[in-house]
């Protein structure tokens, strides 16, 4: 093994350029998200009357400070509620990722009840739902943060209530699976909502706010003209007395989310799963603070992608695999924080050489059982008469099929562009990655908007030609632009991680945390031995 | 080669506890004998029972029922076949019947006989032999008469002030200062009470009050063969109601000549008496020089070491060689002082609350190292200070070639010692040792009455740097223990989130004050803490168990920390201790104690007696219940006005600190 020699010079021109480039983006990122967090605070006022902490506060509190947080999508929804880049509000009105609680890996979704008293966005039951998901598969327990005026009646779709009883669905299955869930009901949860402290495990509510029903006080007098007070009806003491719903009754928030921390405490949850050996290391020898500065955020710049490894790995220290054959694919072995793991990266087209190699080093890997990560950079597989004649098809076809079907854990960043089958065989979302981040440079689609419209351009002036027309030059240049347009602007990773395409994007210059991070919770899923149980546990 | 002297006896029983039991057993150990602790059920697994040979458990906690039941001592020294008994001081060391006792027993009592004791234990005894011995005396009424008559009319022939003192007593207790006439029948009555408690006797002594003197004692050594030596002075001047709080030796206003003359009344005073083994003669020194005999102990001083250190001597040895019927092999003309010593007597005690007694478990404890640093000490990590015994700590002693070089050693080795889970007189001790006056060697008895006043000892709120050091330093160790409690983690990811900052709030309570602190972890490894609007820069430079280096704004900070429960963190900045209790971490239904209407314990003891029951109605100051705690008596008053709406306390029980004894229902206040 050896450690890299970079290339890269920090006081370069063209280092600055791509620095400056890069944290402008990442500074959109965080502007973006901020807009949520500052909507939210604007309701400040209003917690603080009511006795209550905000949702962020919240989230504070249940977690161990300064212990790891791993957000997931944090863009949710993100151009989904208008197609205004400057108005619309990522999140989908909740705060979700992978924190601990008193060192327990848990996963934690809690409502953003600031944004519209937390009511439903389009893409919240389909968030809530992936965590769901990733909880399962990361043997995660589930902890919910509940304060929700429900689905917005204004907005109704009849997809979100169909797919919507996936939520309640998975509460089931994580429960049976051996994985606790926890319901602290800090506000109201009416209606359906009313079926998350219903099926969950552990139920805190808060005293005078938590609040569970199937009808509100409005829907009840609209429905049978009974007049109700809402605390008869769903308020937490009632169900900590009356119903059973309530398993315990807490204060305030704070007390609350003590409870909370104290029963996922109690647990005993990290004696049944074996302690890793932690191997030492060493950090890179290039600071993954400089990959800003290494990676031009023009997709069609080529950059050495081993420059990026090198401020990833443990000691810049990796092994190439094949260097000198399908070259454009990279793969090499390397640790990230003392973990040994392949990583996949790109430097040009993936020739039918390079689709072989991949192929091959993804079934070595999961020989060894070494996870795989996925640096995505690509434009595509190779494409031409010279390429095709030497089966890119079934090279290509060869390596999607190994990352299909490998059985160790599959981690993915999309750090610039990711088109086409290209998406694939680099394991993009469909084939179901671990973990799967973006940076915010990334582009994502089935091809560039420019190769899309130089296409269209093409075919438009042979069909000219065939039919012995002149070429249209404006409509053609007008058509050029849309098509552009058309792409770039669902290509962006904001746009693709607000329709939840990826698990969110992440400040590059974070990748070896994030990487870190995920392969130690697939770590610990896969070393964690649970107790299912067949139907979950009823409350009886 | 000399003929072979055989000692006369091989073991020592220690018939004392704490760090005076542990400082003989060393001594004695290091001489080769055979060493023997008591202990009551309050010191199972105490440092001096673990530093014996051999220890003997003596009775229960309270002292009457064992450090001061001669028959079961005597009792524990027959059956581990101890030949010596030495009391150390307090408890026995001056009891002339247990000594007889212990002759009687065939056990050598390391100390004077008998009769030197009760000689000088009875202080008028005392007086009228030194005046016949022409040992100066401070003028007074030492007479069996005790009629208030007759005591009254002494005090107008003395002239006022006067001061009125226990016959029997020592240390401050059945004194009593009065300056007029009228004021003198009470203080009788009240001292003769306070002396028959005490003491066992009512019997009160007279004197002229020397007004602001120092006290300046004289250590002796007399031998069985006629030898008495002196070995210069002490200046114990700096005193909180007659209690020592520094003392020092040589005296800084001490003049050969002036040596010389105290010294050889000292020696006088043994010597006309026929003592034997250490002693010290007290006396009050005035302005003049004029010096005036105070009274004599017959026993191994607290403050010994201060000599110990500027003779080069070892005062257990002698006192063993004296008892072994050895001769001193000193004479006058050997002894030199060299240097100068300062000790401070560290206290568990509240001194921003009238100097109140503190129990409570000690959860730290790493006395400083460095040169001429000693400290004398019985205690350990996960001891209990109990309100059972004297609270005393640790003696801290400083040595130097000068007295300047000594006092900042002494202030060093206190700020630098990790002390957590007490409340100590520490930082007041650190603020008499750097007051001018004091530093100037100037300190008379006057010295902490007059410059340590209520104002003075207050205590002084936080500032927002400690306020900052607080919170981050909390936020690390609650950080550090989940760490230690996850399956797989790295140092790296510490303080980071994916998701953009995480910031932590702690609201800081203490008393009106209210602080809401943030601490958001920065990229490059620092924090920004807000500490209400305030906003500052921390960085963490080392952190160990207890200690701290941080960086405040630029400013580099060295401290200790202690972390007793979840959500408190108590942090020593130079030597000052503050407390800081995140209250956000507890429900609201747990919060607002003080001034409520939920009534505590302040500290761990006796209650005495409950003047209350359920449905009575108090004001504000009402008292509730007495309880009684290292000797004195402390009032539980209302905080608000209110009916009682349970009584949880009951007379003649004991409680702990911080437990529920009453509710009161506030009542409205209207607006």
């Amino acid at each position: 093994m050896a450690t890299f020699t970079s290339k890269i010079a920090p006081s370069s021109e063209s280092y600055a350029k791509n620095r400056q480039d890069m944290l402008l983006l990442v500074d959109q990122h965080y502007k973006l998200k901020d807009r949520a967090k500052q909507l939210s605070e604007r309701r400040r006022d209003r917690f603080e009357e009511r006795g209550q902490l905000t949702p962020r506060e919240r989230l504070v509190r249940l977690l161990d400070p300064g212990m790891p947080f791993l957000e997931l999508f944090g863009l949710a929804n993100y151009m989904v509620d208008t197609d205004d880049r400057d108005k619309s509000i990522p999140g989908a009105s909740s705060l979700t990722g992978i924190g601990f609680i008193n060192g327990i890996r848990c996963m934690i979704c809690a409502s953003d009840s600031g944004i519209n008293a937390g009511a439903m966005t389009q893409k919240s039951g389909e968030k809530l739902r992936y965590c769901q998901d990733m909880a399962i598969d990361k043997k995660l327990p589930f902890v919910h943060l509940v304060e929700s005026a429900g689905a917005n009646l204004l907005k109704y779709q009849v997809e979100s209530w169909a797919w919507g009883g996936g939520g309640f669905q998975r509460l089931a299955k994580l429960s049976a699976a051996g994985i606790p869930t926890f319901v602290v009901l800090h506000g109201p949860s009416t209606a359906g909502g009313a079926y998350f402290p219903g099926m969950s495990d552990y139920v805190i509510g808060i005293k005078g706010r938590g609040r569970a029903s199937l009808g509100g006080a409005a829907l009840v007098r609209a429905a049978t003209g009974e007049i109700s007070d809402e605390e008869e009806l769903a308020g937490s003491e009632m169900h900590a007395t009356t119903t059973g719903l309530v398993e315990y009754l807490a204060e305030d928030d704070a007390h609350g989310l003590l409870i909370a921390r104290d029963i996922i405490g109690r647990l005993g949850w990290n004696d049944k799963c074996p302690r890793p050996e932690i191997k030492a290391f060493k950090e890179p020898v290039y600071d993954p603070e400089e990959i800003a500065g290494t990676v031009p955020v023009d997709y069609r710049k080529p950059y050495d992608v081993r420059e990026v490894v090198a401020r990833l790995v443990d000691g810049s220290d990796f092994e190439e695999f094949k260097p000198r054959y399908g070259s454009t694919l990279v793969c090499l072995q390397a640790n990230i924080f003392g973990q040994a793991c392949g990583i996949v990266g790109n430097n040009g087209p993936i020739d039918p050489d390079g689709a072989a190699k991949g192929g091959q080093f993804f079934q070595l890997c999961d020989q060894a059982n070494i996870p795989l990560v996925f640096l995505n950079n690509i434009t595509g597989y190779m494409v031409g008469k010279e390429y095709e004649q030497k089966g890119m098809i079934k090279h290509g076809s060869k390596m999607i099929q190994a990352v299909s079907n490998v059985r160790v854990p599959k981690i993915t960043l999309y750090i610039g562009a990711s088109f086409g089958a290209g998406n694939y065989g680099m394991a993009g979302l469909a084939y179901e990655p671990d973990f799967l981040f973006a940076w915010p440079n990334a582009m994502t689609g089935v091809m560039g908007g420019e190769q899309a419209a130089t296409t269209m351009d093409q075919v438009a002036r042979s069909g000219a030609e065939r039919k012995g027309v002149p070429v249209d030059e404006e409509a053609l240049a007008v058509q050029k632009k849309r098509l552009i347009d058309h792409f770039d602007s669902q290509a962006d990773a904001f746009y693709t991680s607000g329709r939840l395409l990826d698990h969110g994007v992440i400040d590059p210059r974070d990748s070896r945390k994030v990487i870190g991070f995920a392969l130690q919770t697939c770590w610990e899923a896969r070393n964690r031995t649970l107790q299912p149980n067949s139907f979950g546990v009823g409350r009886l | 080669m000399g003929p072979v002297i055989m000692r006369k006896f091989n073991s020592i029983l220690v018939a004392n506890r704490g760090e005076i039991a542990v400082r003989i057993m060393k001594t004695a150990k290091s001489l080769g004998y055979r060493t023997i602790a008591v202990y009551s059920e309050a010191d199972v697994g105490a440092l001096h029972v673990r530093t014996a040979d051999e220890a003997v458990l003596i009775g229960p906690a309270p002292v009457q029922q064992s450090y001061l039941d001669s028959a079961r001592i005597l009792a524990a020294a027959k059956e581990t076949g101890a030949e010596a008994i030495h009391p150390g001081y307090g408890f026995l060391s001056e009891n002339a019947e247990f000594a007889r006792a212990c002759e009687a027993a065939g056990i050598i009592f390391i100390g004077p006989t008998a009769e030197a004791i009760d000689l000088m234990g009875n202080k008028a005894a005392a007086k009228r032999r030194m005046i016949a011995a022409n040992v100066p005396c401070v003028p007074g009424y030492e007479d069996p008469d005790q009629s208030d008559d007759v005591l009254a009319a002494a005090a107008r022939d003395i002239g006022f002030p006067v001061m009125v003192k226990a016959a029997a007593g020592g240390g401050g207790r059945g004194m009593r200062l009065v300056h007029e006439e009228k004021n003198l029948i009470p203080a009788l009555e009240s001292a003769r009470s306070e002396a028959l408690n005490a003491f066992g006797s009512d019997e009160l002594i007279l004197e002229k009050a020397i007004i602001e003197p120092r006290h300046v004692e004289v250590q002796i050594f007399a031998d069985t063969h006629g030898n008495v030596i002196h070995l210069g002075e002490r200046d114990c001047s700096v005193q909180r109601r007659h209690q020592k709080v520094v003392e020092e030796a040589p005296c800084p206003v001490m003049t050969p000549e002036l040596r010389q003359k105290m010294g050889a009344a000292a020696v006088e005073a043994a010597r006309n008496i026929k003592y034997r083994g250490a002693g010290t003669v007290e006396f009050l020194l005035d302005a003049s020089n004029k010096f005036y005999f105070l009274e004599m102990n017959t026993r191994l001083q607290v403050e010994h070491p201060v000599t110990e250190l500027v003779t080069g001597l070892d005062l257990v040895s002698l006192q063993i060689q004296v008892a072994e019927g050895a001769p001193l092999g000193l004479e006058q003309s050997d002894i030199s002082l060299r240097g100068h010593a300062i000790e401070v007597r560290l206290y568990a005690e509240d001194t921003t609350q009238d100097f109140l007694p503190c129990t409570g478990r000690i959860e730290a404890w790493e006395p400083a190292t460095g040169d001429g640093i000693r400290f004398d000490s019985g205690i350990d990590v996960g001891q209990e200070i109990s309100p059972f015994y004297d609270p005393m700590i640790a003696k801290v002693i400083a040595y130097g070639e000068s007295r300047e070089m000594a006092r900042h050693r002494l202030i060093e080795a206190l700020k630098g010692s990790v002390i957590f889970g007490l409340t100590t007189n520490r930082s007041f001790l650190i603020d008499v040792l750097a007051e001018k006056k004091f530093a100037k060697g100037e300190a008379t008895t006057a010295f902490i009455g007059d410059l340590f006043d209520e104002d003075r000892l207050t205590a002084k709120s936080p500032d927002t740097t400690e306020m900052a050091m607080a919170a981050v330093l909390l936020y690390q160790v609650e950080r550090d223990r989940a760490r230690a409690a996850a399956i797989f983690t790295s140092d790296q990811l510490m303080d980071w989130s994916s998701g953009g900052v995480l910031l932590t709030r702690y609201v800081f309570e203490a008393g009106e004050a209210r602080n809401d602190v943030t601490v958001s972890p920065h990229r490059d490894g620092s924090y920004h803490v807000m500490v209400d609007d305030k906003p500052l820069k921390v960085e963490v430079m080392g952190r160990g168990e207890n200690r701290a280096q941080l960086t405040v704004d630029g400013k580099r900070k060295r401290l200790h920390y202690n972390t007793p429960a979840n959500s408190v963190v108590e942090l020593t900045d130079d030597g000052r201790t503050l407390r800081f209790v995140n209250t956000i971490a507890f429900p609201l239904s747990a919060a607002g104690a003080v001034g409520s209407g939920h009534v505590v314990a302040p500290m761990h003891g006796t209650l005495l007696d409950v003047f209350v029951k359920a449905g009575d109605t108090v004001e504000v100051g009402t008292r509730l219940a007495v309880l009684e705690a290292m000797k004195m008596q402390h009032d539980i008053l209302a905080e608000v006005a209110g009916v009682v709406e349970e009584v949880i306390a009951s007379a003649a029980s004991q409680v702990s600190v911080g437990d529920l004894l009453f509710e009161i229902e506030a009542a409205e206040t209207g607006e």
